[in-house]
């Protein structure tokens, strides 16, 4: 490692002078593909000590410098509750004893339900309300319970049987203090890296987000300018939505025929269970057909009487009023779910983004001097709604390369990188599982039905059938008119939410016949009050706004405003000029703004500027 | 300012305050459910302590700061990945149980030794800082008794601000009823100072300070040495958390007077 500074111009006219650093490797983010990346490099290390291909270029002497910077305030202040098959995490840990990782146990019992819809609110198709009333019709014979309907066999690409239900926070703290431990790579939370420093199109480092500025980034008091850390190798592994991966993509575009054109908004609660709660650990719920038909659901038992219990709001939801927590609200209050959360306390909630593209969606997965792993990278698999696992193994493949490529004293190029770290996933069980999935879900643009026969015939021809859709970019999904309302009365309804301080979604929602929320204050709670005690957000101070709207006349004529009612944690909100305005004390980074704006200024990109930040979750039970 | 000082810092790690705390009784005792999977932070008392410590060894030249922490070492690992980057220290950890209810004798006697050993540390300049309260649990008596155990007769508590003078002798200000400060003149070191909140803001994090700071760090973390604390008889009837009542709301355009109205009304409605 080596430091310097460097000038800067930073703007048109404004030269900042920034502290400069030198590693070997630099990496963007901490998740499960960054732990199968660190884990595979050091253990590599740790066996063998001096080998001179650990050794530092950038520092003589010195053993290899790899660094790596994570937005968020803490490695254990992720979120998701996950069911995962874990081949590849067992497969860097082939000794793994769950009861050493809290909250993970292994899968014990599986069921699939179908939810009917037992308010009368949803918004169900004629076929699927026809079909609701068949089953209706046969409940005893069907063994309906509760409005539920248990698939009596699911198809083996569902399964998760051998695998684990994990908190990624969980997870993520475990295999942290692993790597920490170890003294050769070093993790620094609440660090938000604010771009890649690219020329041409080689990256040859990170640039570090500014502190202490004011909310729309110019300097003040404290100012220190982000440092600028170069790399021989920067690995990317900052999400869907993270600030690195994606000014990559604007830089270099995506492959021919690539588009991420499929979002879906995770959110969940970790739930307290009753003391008398007859839910053992290791089970293991996907539900669909409520709250709404496209709306799928899931219930994770973990040990100690914890439960994750969420659901995936999806892009391809067209209705412009789609919101994620008073769904929530109204999935687990659903008789199936809800007989065994009564009485239940939420313990912590989060969301995430989760890109649903797939291998579709998949960008240049490396080049000179950079490498991209984990769910941007497009490993998660849509078929099997699994990413943890192909996150981890992406992981694990760039660390072998990177391994190799040291060992053979080799630079970190474009071609050696496609040499060792694409040859090795174009050749994995990740590869394989993402092609057969990459059309599977393009019947659900025509409706739960199409979509539902178009993955079963996917996922049981190994993906050799699927249906065909052409799937308009995410900003066209929730585009469409607010459907059921005449202009007067949702022109009512938009006034009497903006007095009264209420989210547009929340009343439409209300008149379309849905229930008022009754808050028990344990677990059906305000949003505000799930980002305090649930949540925990919380925005260091020093850090810009990392949501802004650079055209306020766009904002201005948009009526649908999804921005809003996606929000999940209600950091933007319809200000008093008509405008959205945003929060940063109530952002939990999510990105849903980021795919939820229908607004475009030109091509797929969103008229919201979503950049790196500091702050959001601090619960570590997600 | 000539005054080479030798400022040993004492901290342990608390669960964020952000996390919900829920007090059990276990086999060893009272705890905190579920304490070694919350996310931590160094005591925010004691935290304050050591930005002023390392504010007051930058103004110092050739003086040192220790950081002494007694807890898990996967905590204390855990931690150090935020504080480093906080401001320079040199990390003597010491591997142990989590805090808040150890007894306060064992726990100074541990700390006092591993401070009587530090290489190279004068006692005639040592200042001994710590917190004047804990997140954790306010005893209030432990980093006194560290003092006594290393002989440090004058002490100060709820300390806001220290200024040192050209003959080596500085002023203290605590804090005192009425929301006033005390005055002391103290001759020179060695003292121990139960810092308040003092007078600095949290440092940003600033990657090249970690980065200096984990080159003592790591190693230190690898080596720390377990310190298994004797209960000595401590016995617990009972532990609650302090009674709460939560209505939680967010105002971003409330006049001062306005949310003092409002709090006057919610605490006399209680």
């Amino acid at each position: 490692m080596s430091n310097g500074t460097n000038m800067k111009e930073v703007g048109a006219t404004e030269p900042i002078e920034r502290m400069t650093m030198e590693v070997d490797i630099a990496c963007a983010g901490f998740g499960p593909a960054m732990g199968g990346f660190l884990t595979t490099l050091t253990r590599a290390w740790n066996e063998n000590p001096t080998d001179p291909a650990f050794e530092s270029k950038t520092a003589p002497g010195m053993p290899l410098q790899v660094l790596c910077y994570e937005r968020a305030d803490d490695l254990s202040a992720s979120v998701s509750g996950v069911v995962t098959r874990a081949r590849g995490i067992r497969a860097s840990f082939p000794e793994l004893n769950p009861a050493e990782i809290p909250m993970a146990v292994e899968v014990q019992k599986e069921r699939v339900l179908y939810l009917l819809d037992p308010v009368g609110a949803s918004r169900r198709s004629f076929t699927l309300r026809a079909a609701d009333a068949v089953l209706r019709g046969l409940g005893r014979a069907l063994g309906i319970q509760d409005h539920a309907f248990e698939l009596p066999w699911t198809p083996g690409f569902l399964h998760k049987q051998g695998g684990l239900v994990l908190s990624i926070g969980q997870f993520n703290q475990w295999v942290g203090a692993q790597l920490m431990a170890s003294g050769l790579v070093q993790i620094w939370p609440g660090t938000p890296v604010s771009q890649p420093l690219i020329a041409g199109k080689a990256v040859s480092g990170v640039r570090l987000a500014d502190q202490g500025v004011d909310k729309q980034g110019a300097p003040a008091d404290g100012f220190m300018p982000g440092m600028d850390v170069q790399a021989r190798l920067t690995v990317v592994g900052d999400g869907p939505v993270g600030a690195v991966g994606r000014a990559i993509d604007e830089r270099l575009g995506l492959p021919e025929g690539h588009a991420r054109r499929e979002w879906a908004l995770g959110m969940k609660m970790v739930i307290e269970l009753p003391e008398d709660s007859e839910l053992e650990p290791g089970t293991v719920w996907h539900t669909f057909g409520f709250p709404e038909p496209e709306i799928f659901g899931f219930l994770y038992v973990h040990p100690d009487r914890l439960a994750s219990v969420g659901i995936f709001v999806p892009s391809w939801l067209g209705d412009p009023s789609r919101t994620a927590y008073r769904y929530l609200q109204h999935y687990i209050q659903h008789p199936a779910l809800w007989r065994h959360l009564k009485d239940g306390k939420l313990r912590s909630w989060g969301a995430k983004s989760l890109d649903e593209s797939g291998r579709v969606g998949e960008p240049f997965l490396s080049g000179d001097g950079f490498a991209r792993i984990g769910e941007g990278s497009g490993s998660t698999n849509m078929l099997t709604g699994s990413g943890v696992d192909e996150a981890w193994t992406t992981g694990v493949q760039l660390g072998e390369a990177v391994i190799e490529l040291l060992r053979a004293g080799k630079p970190f190029s474009k071609e050696s990188l496609a040499a060792t770290y694409e040859t090795r996933r174009r050749a994995s069980w990740v590869e394989r599982g993402a092609r057969e999935a990459q059309n599977a879900r393009n019947g659900f643009h025509g409706g739960i039905v199409k979509g539902m026969i178009g993955m079963a015939l996917a996922g049981l021809t190994g993906g050799r059938f699927s249906l065909r859709a052409k799937t308009p970019p995410p900003q066209k999904h929730g585009a469409s008119p607010i459907a059921g309302l005449d202009p007067t009365k949702l022109a009512t309804l938009a006034q009497a939410a903006l007095a009264g301080g209420r989210p547009l979604h929340d009343a439409l929602l209300s008149a379309r016949g849905w229930p008022e929320i009754e808050l028990d204050g344990r677990l059906l709670v305000t949003q505000q009050d799930a980002l305090l005690i649930g949540g925990k957000v919380q925005a260091s101070p020093g850090f810009a706004d990392h949501v802004t709207f650079p055209d306020t006349q766009l904002c201005a004529a948009c009526i649908q405003k999804t921005c809003i009612s996606m929000c999940s944690g209600q950091a933007i909100k319809l200000g008093a000029d008509g405008l959205p305005a945003f929060e940063r004390e109530k952002c939990v980074h999510c990105g849903a703004c980021l795919w939820n704006c229908i607004q475009t200024e030109q091509g797929p990109r969103a008229h919201i500027d979503f950049r790196a930040g500091a702050g959001g979750l601090h619960s570590a039970e997600n | 300012m000539g005054n080479v000082l030798h400022i040993v810092v004492c901290a342990g790690t608390v669960p964020d305050p952000l996390q919900t705390l829920e007090p059990i009784t276990g086999p060893n005792g009272p705890g905190v459910k579920n304490e070694m999977m919350l996310p931590a932070v160094l005591d925010p008392w004691a935290a304050s302590a050591l930005y002023e410590a390392a504010n007051l060894a930058a103004r110092n030249p050739g003086s040192k700061v220790w950081l002494v922490s007694l807890g898990p070492k996967a905590k204390l690992q855990q931690v150090m990945m935020t504080v480093a980057q906080k401001v320079s220290f040199e990390l003597v950890p010491i591997d142990g149980p989590l805090g808040g209810f150890t007894d306060a004798h064992a726990t100074a006697a541990v700390l006092a030794e591993a401070i009587a050993a530090l290489p190279g540390l004068d006692l005639e300049r040592l200042l001994l800082f710590g917190g004047w309260e804990s997140a954790t649990r306010g005893a209030g008596v432990t980093l006194q008794l560290i003092g006594e155990r290393l002989g440090i007769i004058d002490q100060f508590q709820g300390v806001d601000q220290i200024d040192f003078r050209e003959d080596g002798s500085f002023e203290v200000l605590e804090r005192v009823e009425g929301g006033k400060h005390q005055a002391s003149v103290c001759m020179g070191t060695p003292a121990v100072l139960g810092w308040a909140t003092g007078n600095l803001a949290e440092p940003r994090n600033n990657p090249q300070t970690g980065m200096a700071n984990m080159r003592t760090i790591m190693p230190a973390l690898q080596r720390a040495k377990p310190a298994p604390l004797p209960a000595n008889g401590l016995r617990y009837i009972s532990v609650a958390l302090p009674k709460q009542q939560r209505t939680t709301r967010v105002e971003k355009d409330m006049t001062p007077d306005a949310i003092a109205r409002e709090l006057v009304e919610w605490i006399g409605a209680e």
